[in-house]
């Protein structure tokens, strides 16, 4: 990682107080503009004086960015509602547990307390040669320093690798695509709500953004349907320090059992890609199955074909396999039959 | 204004990464400036063309109904290159300007297939074609001379017809021969900075800037022929240049147009009944050309 400095580089501070106003704003500056949410990420891009903007939009004065909000058909959690709140929040631990528990695991309390979902689902990849500021293909330039015989990769891409293998490092990303998430998005143009697996995006589309904000787009609300309220959810986070780390690979599903069969199923996997990925081929595999770890285990495998590992990283494979099955079947300890 | 993309390697070095995507637009004004000043200089400016003599009757009574111009072969070489070159330019450039989709595979094939629809082409010239026959020679240079004297209102005699390919067409090859080998040979390079399923990844192979000078050359390259395509397609569409279109299709032009454009001392065509005009009756035509 960079060394991180003490004093940013100078920028012109805005804080607008109305969701208009912050979109106005960021449109005028275009690719100048900075949206500062809770600032976990943003800091550290700042700090390092690898990123500087000319002007950053503080989007903290903006009531209307903020809390949950219940609704007939769904809740809509404003994008700076914090990981804290989400956690705590008494009908997102209710009906959504999903959500809680992967917001809940997301790196420590402090950061929880001051960083925001709207911030977690939009945050930047972690491949430290990025975040070094080299000039690498994400950074605008022609090189993936990951994606070589020599480069460290232990924590990069095993799948949809395209010049750049730096993945996405969200917690509650997989876990708004398996409750079926929409994301609410300001624009130009007006508002535009997408499913949630749409707002991510990899190198193959974009190889310098995660997500498919465009400069002047603001993400302002999450909304999660009922559809999948009080189902059977699973999540699993595997990291190298459990008390405050990214994800090395993490799993989120949404499954509604009828008897022992799974009826309805989503789920979702991160670490693996440079965008979550929704596993669509599992869910159409396991219908009608048995939740059960032999179900699992067909699942797991399905899960990773076509993988492709780097020169430290194929232990995701395996990691891959298993999370996948144990959403299925439970943790049970199974012994893989190949 | 920067034309270049720099950046600072680990090694804190300052290498070049790209061109300036700006150069995308340069490179369209630059073709569409070329439609209008060209097309005005035709329509208000320019003089009826005309040639020396070229030749007897004799040779011009020999000519065919339909003029053979470019072989199966040639046309499908020139229709594959034509589509491996807009898949090309679309997929390089549309990305860069606001169309984001999944392009590198897309590319990195049909520049294999533009390689080797290349390699063949080369091939194909050099046995055989009419090697020279697309290369300027001393007449080409002679007639550009006689005709830029003649444009400039002083006296000169008319130049010859055409060979096979006016001066013009020739420039035109060997600019956007320039520009595609530079293309096709940093975009070979280029290869092993991805994964395809030619070469095993190497992004070593070159140092940093020999790599950022690739990236530019084949960027650059890349707009240049941005502008020699909408070049191409622009007189590929001109009404007086609609038999040479048509000819890349149907592989013949007219015999009128040939007697029109073309000298048949240098661009001698079969004929059904006879033999290609001989080497004397060429020579002959060119005295009587002046």
């Amino acid at each position: 990682m960079a060394v991180i400095r003490d004093v940013m580089p100078a920028f012109e501070l805005l804080q607008p107080s109305s969701i208009a106003d912050a979109q106005k704003l960021l449109e005028q500056q275009g690719r100048d503009g900075w949206v500062l949410a809770g600032g976990m990420d943003s800091f550290d891009w700042l700090k390092d004086r690898i990123k500087k903007p000319k002007v950053v939009v503080d989007l903290s004065g903006i009531a209307e960015l903020k809390g949950i909000r219940s609704t007939a058909d769904n809740i809509e959690i404003g994008a700076m509602t914090t990981l804290t709140e989400v956690v705590e929040h008494p009908l997102i631990k209710e009906k959504y547990k999903l959500l809680a528990d992967s917001a809940e695991l997301v790196a420590s309390p402090q950061i929880r307390n001051q960083g925001t979902i709207g911030g977690n689902v939009s945050q930047d990849a972690r491949c430290w040669y990025y975040r070094a500021g080299w000039p690498c293909y994400r950074a605008g330039g022609n090189i993936c320093y990951a994606d070589t015989p020599e480069g460290r990769n232990r924590e990069h891409a095993i799948l949809h690798a395209e010049r750049c293998v730096a993945v996405n490092p969200s917690d509650t990303a997989p876990a708004l695509i398996a409750l079926d998430a929409k994301f609410v998005i300001r624009t130009h143009k007006g508002e535009r709500v997408i499913d949630a697996e749409d707002y991510f995006i990899g190198p193959d589309i974009d190889i310098t953004s995660l997500h498919i904000l465009q400069p002047g787009d603001l993400l302002t609300a999450i909304r999660i349907p009922s559809a999948w309220a009080g189902a059977h959810f699973y999540f699993e986070k595997v990291r190298d320090r459990n008390v405050w780390d990214f994800p090395l690979l993490n799993v989120a599903s949404a499954m509604v059992v009828s008897g022992n069969n799974i009826e309805r199923i989503r789920i979702a996997v991160n670490g693996a890609a440079a965008r979550p990925l929704r596993l669509k081929a599992v869910e159409d595999s396991v219908r009608g199955k048995p939740a059960n770890a032999a179900t699992g285990e067909i699942a797991g495998k399905l899960a990773v074909q076509g993988a492709v590992p780097l020169q430290f990283n194929a232990y995701k494979i395996p990691l891959m396999r298993n999370l996948v099955k144990r959403a299925i079947g439970g943790v049970e300890e199974a012994t893989w039959t190949s | 204004m920067d034309f270049l993309k720099w950046a600072v390697s680990p090694w804190g070095q300052r290498v070049p990464i790209h061109i300036a995507w700006f150069l995308i637009w340069v490179a369209v004004i630059v073709g569409f400036l070329f439609f209008i000043v060209h097309a005005t200089y035709l329509r208000y400016f320019a003089k009826p063309k005309e040639f020396a003599s070229s030749g007897s009757p004799l040779i011009a009574a020999r000519i065919p109904e339909h003029v053979p111009r470019h072989s199966l072969t040639a046309r499908l070489f020139h229709w594959i290159m034509a589509a491996s070159m807009f898949t090309l330019l679309f997929t390089a450039f549309l990305p860069k300007v606001g169309m984001p989709f999944d392009w590198v595979t897309y590319h990195w094939i049909a520049g294999s297939i533009l390689t080797v629809s290349i390699l063949f082409h080369i091939i194909h010239a050099s046995f055989f074609m009419d090697f020279w026959s697309i290369w300027p020679d001393k007449i080409d240079l002679r007639d550009a001379y006689r005709r830029t004297l003649r444009f400039l209102g002083k006296s000169a005699p008319p130049p010859n017809k055409f060979a096979k390919y006016p001066l013009e067409n020739k420039l035109y090859h060997a600019a956007i021969m320039a520009a595609g080998l530079s293309a096709i040979v940093t975009g070979v390079f280029m290869m092993f900075r991805v994964r395809t399923i030619l070469f095993p990844r190497n992004p070593y192979l070159f140092s940093d800037m020999t790599w950022g000078m690739m990236y530019v050359l084949h960027g650059l390259a890349g707009v240049g022929l941005i502008a020699l395509i909408m070049v191409h397609v622009y007189f590929g569409l001109r009404p007086e240049k609609r038999a040479i279109t048509k000819s890349m299709i149907f592989g013949w032009m007219s015999r009128d147009f040939y007697l029109k454009e073309h000298d048949p001392q240098r661009w001698p065509v079969e004929s059904p009944t006879s033999s290609p005009a001989s080497k004397g009756e060429a020579a002959e035509g060119l005295r009587d050309a002046g």
